[in-house]
């Protein structure tokens, strides 16, 4: 049996999950908050530190993952799956920097105050300019979608190969430790 | 500190009329980079007591595709079923219309929250009252200028600046807070906190403050949300029709730069 590791460092996994959960949690608010009249302020004054928090801790991951590189694929992926994972991480490694950086560009180019908490918030990235909300808010929208439907591809792919494949594909990622 | 001065309706090219709700929203910059926003109309309570049943007013209120005029029929059902709207409709008649945007005052409509370092809050509502003095709104019929409000506005704000007071009214503990249709009870301790002085007057076309969503809830620090439902429903609300405006071909307006060089 080969001594090499079959699991992503506890603190890439640690990364994995809670930013998991963030993104969720993320699109499921950004899809509420947009048809709700009720409940906006709330969820809006909810999306805008999370987003920063995710755009920070997407830094974090991407200097992560140059550290600690992942661990090879298992012998049951094809060439083309391996080419296919490799592009999808990257997407969404890509959407979780872009998504907030167009949020906070937006908001931005509307000439929002773009607050986190309280007294706390950031400062404008671009200029006052009506339009540039315009086309840029489409674009947040046209990523949050592409960004569920890139995590709809990942979900599936894991689960088919855990599930169907059964090469325990899941335990590269999981949140307890395996042998190696 | 800047504003924009609206009549409702959303037609940009209806003709001005007295009884046509007038707006004036503000933003103040405050030191930090803190923005407060406020939109403001002349009518004291809002004509209903939920974002729900302002929907159904507005439904009630639409011109009728036929006639071109709202069905009175809607309305009277409305009212029979929203015995508030008609009490608020009575305090809203109850005023006296002034001639022009100078003489308005400016309701912020909604209750919120003042809070003091300690974390100590206080319900208030606020309204800014003119300076300039007092003319009622002419009753006669005689056609009054399409552009009549604004040009006027554009012709007194290019003679002199125009002044209003910010007037905060302090609530007392049982004043609803969650019903803007409700006034609250003659007495009320007013403070008045400042002097807006506005001395300058650009077209819409010019304005920044054209490209800017006077959304209820840009608070700073200090100021907070009351439990009143239509602050939310306002927000989001504002933040979809700014959205589509924003991404509109700009079509010249009614009060176009040349205007508002000459003065009315």
């Amino acid at each position: 049996m080969s001594t090499e590791r079959r699991q992503f460092t506890a603190f890439s996994r640690l990364l994995h999950w809670t930013m998991a959960a963030m993104v969720l949690t993320m699109l499921c608010i950004g899809v509420s908050m947009v048809v709700s009249l009720a409940k906006y302020h709330v969820l809006v004054s909810i999306h805008r530190p999370l987003g920063i928090a995710i755009l920070i801790l997407v830094v974090v991951r991407f200097v992560n993952r140059l550290l600690n590189p992942p661990p090879p694929f298992p012998a049951t992926m094809s060439r083309v799956e391996r080419l296919a994972a490799t592009a999808s991480e990257l997407t969404m490694y890509g959407l979780m920097f872009a998504l907030p950086l167009v949020g906070w560009g937006m908001l931005s180019a509307a000439h929002y105050p773009i607050v986190l908490y309280g007294p706390l918030h950031l400062p404008s990235i671009l200029p006052h300019n009506a339009m540039l909300y315009a086309v840029l808010r489409k674009v947040h929208t046209i990523l949050a979608y592409f960004f569920f439907l890139t995590f709809i591809a990942h979900f599936g792919a894991i689960s088919f190969h855990t599930l169907v494949v059964r090469d325990r594909m899941i335990e590269r990622m999981a949140p307890w430790s395996i042998r190696p | 500190m800047i504003g924009r001065f609206s009549l409702s309706g959303g037609q940009p090219f209806a003709a001005d009329m007295p009884e046509t709700v007038r707006g004036l929203a503000l933003e103040f910059s405050l030191p930090g980079g803190e923005l407060w926003r406020t939109a403001m109309i002349n009518l004291p309570v809002v004509p209903a007591s939920t974002p729900a049943a302002f929907y159904e007013l507005v439904l009630a209120s639409a011109p009728d595709p036929k006639t071109g005029k709202p069905d009175p029929d809607q309305m009277k059902s409305f009212l029979a079923r929203h015995p508030e709207s008609e009490e608020a409709m009575k305090v809203i008649k109850g005023r006296a219309v002034s001639s022009g945007f100078d003489n308005s005052p400016y309701h912020g409509l909604h209750a919120f929250r003042f809070i003091n370092a300690a974390g100590d809050s206080i319900p208030v509502r606020w309204l800014i009252t003119p300076e300039q003095s007092f003319e009622a709104a002419s009753t006669a019929s005689a056609p009054h200028d399409k552009n009549y409000l604004f040009d006027a506005l554009v012709t007194q704000l290019q003679r002199q600046p125009l002044r209003w007071h910010l007037i905060i009214i302090i609530g007392q503990p049982g004043d609803p807070t969650h019903d803007p249709s409700i006034p609250w009870p003659e007495g009320r301790e007013k403070v008045d906190v400042g002097t807006l002085t506005l001395d300058r007057v650009e077209s819409d076309e010019t304005s920044v403050a054209t490209n800017i969503n006077f959304d209820p809830l840009v608070l700073p620090v200090g100021i907070a949300p009351s439990d009143d439902p239509f602050l939310s429903a306002r927000s989001a609300v504002y933040s979809q029709s700014f959205t589509r405006r924003a991404g509109e071909t700009k079509q010249p307006g009614a009060t176009p730069p040349a205007v508002v060089r000459k003065g009315g």
